[in-house]
């Protein structure tokens, strides 16, 4: 090797990161500004309204975090490979049903129930990620199709009519029972809430440190040069599929479990508000980025501005306008990031 | 000599990089003047200072005799100057005549377009060309050649006087560049000046008549063409004497034969096609573009299906039907495209290089061993000398050459022993080739079986033990490496369609 070459010099310094200082570095601009807004509609909205800050109200608004926040964790895997799921609203409802047959229905124990709907959420799951991996059919036709074909199943099975878990002792406390509560009673944390937080711990786990995870980057980012590594990329991108499915399993079981019913006609429009949860957090649509806790913040961020704008008794349908706005200006400011990177 | 432009004293600074040191340049009318020099050598900055692109931070532009400030593309445009960049900027669906003039539809009333006059005017500088093409056709059903000459096309419907040309003939066959010679010497006929840049060393012979040499953004000598050994070029961009060292054919006759395809067949573009090479082996594979050569080494690897044939990897027969299967069975290909095919390249150097083999560093529930991962990837960094500053920096940020070594660090980590490269010093300047060559006779030496398709002959004579020719998807003949083979016998065998068919390819 000689010194004559020129090499161009790279973009970036020398000095090797840790792992440590990289992970934060990784979308941090995106995150920190999802953050800074979090925080700055929090202390807005505690100005505006005293009744905002009260415990309470931020338990509530976790507890409405809680379903929307698994279902973008859901959707936040099949974006990262460069897909998108549409079915994740309906198949929450479509798990919910299932679980309403397994323990109503058939009068079965409740873990069973559980399995049940987790289950069913993965094989979904895996049956939208066949279409796109072996079909090749376009993630968002495959998904789109997934979502019409589930919200008729639950319809179908249910006979339209909702199926109430009250047969089914201690269902309710899926969702709003609190185990931290029981042990600091200071901190009445609905297990719903500790669910998503262990559902996200574990997305994340996965997303970072895993095979499946490292996969769902390279697919999102060089599909084809994954495959020629001899990859079996089929298989993976099924198994994240799957695994999306069965998170929108345990989306289904908090639903359920908080309206003690699984209600069929539900599920529809839930994609959506999980695709901007996603979207808000930094997650590129395009595939290959995207963080966990990115969806989280942006989770949260909905629940408060829907939870804040209640409190100051704006009318529900500004509020819709209001996080359409913000999505878009979400989206513009990573741009513009990107633009001055 | 009228000159067209005349560049001098350019300074171009950016942020800690001084990219254009004083640096001169002009062109003549009728002119074709070669620009060359290593990749990051400059030369795509200077053209953007002249086509407006780049302000300059210091230097005279004079553009036919008067000082100009081309102050952005627009100007650029209506000074003369036009650009054909290397990514053709053609709108697929659009027709040939829609795509010339993009943006200046002639209009009728109320902004009705007159699809009519479009037509025509674009006719006409087709005719000026002496170029046959349907205004009408659609543009992506052309070849590339034709879609370049619609560049040009476009470019000259402002009334250019000077053409930026970069790296024109990248995508093209011979055929299709010798149709480019041709329009090219009619326009300099029409005293167009043309600035040519190009990676192709036989090119500047056939149509330059002054070369410029760039090296690490300075200007380092404008000679005349024909006066000047393409040695003389080549040691003016490198800074140094490039020495070849001659290749030494080794007697592999009596190793193991790695890999043994017979009658591959796939449709018209593998016919037939049966070779097979020993361990230790470097077998290359030449033709034109179309030939079928990746093809068939994308059929070997599962990438894309066989009609029929039979594949022996150490004399035991595979099915091989995914990329999945030939890494299985110790078979890894490096794609001519590193960017599409080869690198993950917002990924880190790191990831890379593991991607083929993330099983070996997992346990049994699928975690990760960053740290294993981490040792393996800093050890193929020294070993190869790919030039990071640490093994977490994207790919994207590395020359094409590092970017190369990463690729081939991943399949050396898979532990292949048969490697098929597949235009393995596209893209890549003229030093870091060397490096490159110096690897694969490595990995030769190691005992591992090459396969090496080139369309550039100077390598696959550079590099090969055995040269396989391919034309039309047919094997024409296997001819000997070493200096007993010539760039003719290779061209002819190239060049050999149907008729005669011989069965060549076994030894």
């Amino acid at each position: 090797m000689s010194a004559v070459i020129p090499t161009l010099a790279p973009s970036t310094p020398g000095k090797p990161k840790s792992p440590l200082s990289r992970l934060i570095e990784m979308g941090t601009h995106q995150r920190l500004l999802a953050f800074a807004s979090l925080i700055v509609l929090l202390i807005g909205f505690s100005l505006v309204s005293p009744n905002f800050m009260q415990t309470s109200n931020m338990i509530a608004i976790l507890q409405a975090t809680s379903v929307n926040g698994v279902l973008a964790i859901a959707a936040t895997l099949v974006i990262i490979t460069g897909g998108i799921d549409l079915s994740v609203g309906t198949l929450m409802t479509f798990t919910a049903v299932m679980a309403g047959v397994v323990l109503t229905y058939a009068g079965m124990p409740l873990p069973l129930g559980v399995a049940a709907a987790i289950a069913t959420g993965a094989l979904c799951g895996l049956c939208s990620g066949t279409f796109v991996a072996k079909m090749k059919i376009p993630p968002f036709i495959a998904t789109l199709g997934m979502m019409l074909i589930l919200k008729g199943l639950s319809l179908v099975i249910s006979g339209t009519r909702p199926i109430y878990f009250n047969d089914t002792p201690g269902f309710d406390l899926i969702s709003r029972g609190s185990l931290i509560g029981e042990i600091i009673p200071a901190l009445p944390i609905p297990n719903g809430v500790l669910i998503l937080f262990l559902v996200a711990a574990a997305a994340s786990y996965i997303l970072g440190r895993t095979v499946l995870g490292r996969y769902a980057f390279a697919l999102g980012s060089n599909e084809e040069a994954v495959r020629l590594s001899g990859v079996n990329t089929d298989g993976w991108k099924m198994a994240i599929y799957a695994l999306a499915g069965g998170i929108c399993g345990i989306g289904g079981l908090l639903i359920a479990s908080r309206l003690n019913s699984a209600q069929p006609a539900l599920g529809l429009g839930y994609e959506l508000e999980a695709i901007a949860a996603v979207v808000i957090g930094g997650t590129s649509l395009s595939g290959g980025r995207g963080t966990i806790l990115g969806t989280l913040i942006g989770a949260l961020i909905m629940a408060v501005l829907t939870n804040g704008l209640r409190v100051l008794s704006v009318a529900q349908e500004w509020q819709t306008v209001v996080t359409g706005a913000i999505i878009i200006l979400a989206v513009y400011a990573d741009m513009m990031r990107r633009k001055k990177a | 000599m009228t000159l067209l432009v005349k560049m001098h004293g350019i300074e171009k600074w950016f942020p800690g990089v001084h990219s254009l040191k004083s640096v001169q340049f002009d062109l003549a009318v009728g002119e074709v003047h070669a620009l060359m020099g290593e990749n990051g050598a400059g030369k795509s900055t200077l053209m953007k200072v002249l086509s407006g692109i780049y302000k300059r931070d210091g230097g005279e532009v004079w553009i036919r005799g008067e000082l100009a400030e081309p102050a952005g593309p627009r100007e650029a445009q209506d000074l003369g100057i036009g650009i054909i960049h290397q990514e053709l900027s053609l709108m697929n669906d659009l027709t040939v005549a829609q795509n010339v003039f993009i943006g200046r539809e002639p209009r009728g009333l109320f902004g009705r377009l007159d699809e009519r006059a479009l037509n025509q005017q674009t006719a006409e500088i087709f005719a000026t060309m002496n170029l046959k093409l349907d205004p009408k056709a659609i543009v992506g059903t052309l070849t590339i050649a034709k879609q370049q000459m619609i560049e040009i096309a476009k470019a000259l419907s402002f009334r250019s006087r000077v053409l930026i040309m970069d790296e024109p003939t990248a995508a093209l066959n011979d055929a299709e560049i010798a149709e480019l010679f041709g329009i090219i010497r009619q326009l300099k006929a029409e005293g167009v000046g043309i600035i040519y840049i190009s990676h192709k060393m036989d090119e500047i012979k056939r149509i330059a008549d002054r070369v410029t040499v760039m090296r690490d953004g300075e200007y380092v000598d404008t000679v005349q063409a024909s006066e000047t050994p393409l040695s003389r070029i080549i040691s003016m961009m490198v800074g140094r004497e490039v020495r070849e060292s001659p290749l030494q054919v080794p007697d592999t006759s009596g190793n193991e034969v790695a890999l043994d395809v017979r009658q591959l067949n796939r449709g018209t573009e593998i016919r037939d096609v049966s070779f097979s090479v020993r361990k230790g082996e470097i077998l290359g594979f030449a033709g034109l573009m179309g030939a079928g050569r990746t093809e068939v080494a994308r059929a070997i690897f599962g990438a894309d299906p066989l009609e029929s044939g039979e594949i022996r990897v150490h004399g035991k027969v595979r099915s091989i039907k995914s990329p999945n299967d030939a890494v299985a069975a110790g078979i890894g290909y490096l794609s001519e495209d590193r960017k599409h095919f080869g690198l993950a390249t917002g990924m880190d150097v790191r990831a890379n290089i593991s991607l083929a083999s993330l099983d070996t560093f997992t346990n049994g529930a699928g975690v990760l061993d960053e740290k294993v991962m981490k040792d393996v990837a800093v050890g193929y960094i020294s070993q190869l000398g790919i030039r990071t500053p640490s093994d977490r920096q994207e790919v994207r940020f590395l020359s094409g050459g590092n970017q190369q070594k990463v690729v081939i660090a991943k399949w050396l980590l898979r532990d292949c022993d048969i490697l098929i490269f597949d235009e393995p010093t596209r893209g890549i300047d003229i030093g870091a080739k060397s490096e490159i060559y110096k690897l694969l006779e490595e990995l030769a030496g190691q005992g591992r079986a090459i396969i090496v398709i080139s369309s550039e002959l100077p390598e696959v004579m550079r590099l090969s033990h055995r040269i396989g020719v391919m034309c039309e998807g047919r094997l024409t003949g296997i001819l000997p490496g070493g200096a007993g083979t010539t760039q003719e016998d290779i061209m002819q065998l190239a060049t050999q369609r149907d008729a005669g068919v011989s069965l060549a390819g076994e030894k």
